[in-house]
């Protein structure tokens, strides 16, 4: 008699190794082909170059500003007021938190108390010398940001400041 | 008498599961993907610690890099389209259809205008090999990369009837004088504020 052969039933199982080596290897290709981190803005202002009124030039008190050269070799010498009587330096820092950072806290909290007014804050001035670097305009904008500096801007530098960053030797 | 039975471990392994995740973050991949378009010009970014991510649209980017050349692009076809117009006016070089359309997908370029005839009839890969493009021209005495952004932001305010934010996208070793060049640039049309593209600082 004929016998139909039911004994053993077929699994249904496929197998699936293949399948898996497949999707991790598009899985790793999408990873890879796409820009997970968005590049990030910092937002500039710059001082308005067209002055044709004098009346908007604004004096401000000696004692309330600090100017920041960028030399060379990331390097930062700053002076608090006027170049040619300054009130304190001209002195080498260094970037980051051992180096401008603490002092410009200080003075962030000295100025108001000298100036008798809170809202008489202090002014920074960035002069960027010819011999700094992109990256040290980041850096140095980037730590005002980080201290909070309520009013800065960046200006050009004066051939008196080039000679005093050379002399330093931060010039080259 | 007993019989000694080995039993054999079953070697398969139930890869449904594993299946199952692997697809979903394929999928997941594949409907987040952007793919990162090659420049023509890769920059080394500064790191920074502002958290504030560049906008997608009516955006134009001057990158620098590469000992002071500049490249520029804007976002959005349409208004690269409005943009070439408005310089093949102002050169008095005229682009074809064709031309313009092709134009319309460079994301960012860095050829004087005399060449860029030949950089549009070059394909993608041909592009971005190393050498092709020499920087768009910002001399005093020839400064086409002033009309590029002007007319960038001409084009802008035409097609997307909004202001075109700038963003500067600088290598960090770059020296500050190319920097102060395009910042020139921008402060000659009253341009005053403006982006610095950087990365993300991990804690200092």
């Amino acid at each position: 008699m004929a016998e139909l052969n039911t004994g053993k039933k077929s699994s249904p199982r496929v197998d699936l190794t293949a399948m898996v080596d497949l999707a991790f290897l598009l899985i790793t290709f999408f990873m890879l082909t796409t820009s997970i981190s968005k590049p990030y803005a910092m937002d500039v202002a710059m001082p308005d170059k067209t002055e044709e009124d004098s009346q908007d030039q604004l004096d401000v008190a000696d004692n309330r500003t600090i100017t920041l050269l960028l030399g060379s070799d990331n390097k930062i010498e700053y002076y608090m007021g006027l170049l040619d009587s300054p009130i304190e330096g001209p002195t080498v820092v260094d970037y980051g938190k051992n180096g401008i950072r603490p002092i410009l806290l200080e003075k962030i909290k000295q100025v108001p108390q000298i100036t008798g007014d809170p809202e008489k804050g202090l002014i920074v001035i960035i002069r960027p010398s010819d011999k700094a670097n992109y990256k040290n305009l980041v850096d140095i904008l980037d730590e005002m940001k980080i201290v909070d500096a309520k009013q800065y801007m960046i200006g050009d530098i004066g051939s008196a400041e080039v000679e005093l960053l050379t002399r330093e030797n931060i010039y080259n | 008498m007993g019989k000694i039975k080995i039993k054999r471990a079953n070697t398969t392994i139930d890869m449904t599961a594993m299946c199952d995740v692997s697809f979903l973050l394929l999928t997941f991949f594949i409907l987040t993907a952007t793919a990162r378009q090659p420049e023509p010009l890769p920059v080394d970014m500064p790191a920074s610690t502002v958290q504030i991510k560049v906008p997608d649209t009516n955006l134009g980017t001057l990158t620098v890099g590469d000992g002071g050349k500049v490249f520029f692009g804007v976002t959005g076809p349409n208004v690269r389209i409005n943009m070439l117009n408005r310089i093949s006016e102002k050169y008095g070089i005229t682009f074809t259809d064709d031309e313009k359309q092709r134009f319309s997908l460079i994301d960012a370029f860095g050829v004087p205008i005399s060449r860029l005839k030949d950089l549009i009839a070059m394909d993608n890969t041909q592009r971005i090999a190393k050498g092709v493009q020499p920087g768009i021209p910002a001399d005093s005495t020839d400064n086409q990369l002033r009309e590029w952004v002007l007319a960038a932001r001409l084009a802008t305010a035409e097609v997307n009837d909004q202001q075109m934010r700038v963003a500067i996208k600088g290598d960090a070793e770059e020296d500050y004088p190319a920097i102060k060049k395009v910042i020139d640039v921008l402060q000659e049309q009253s341009l005053n504020k403006f982006s610095l593209i950087t990365n993300l600082r991990v804690a200092d």
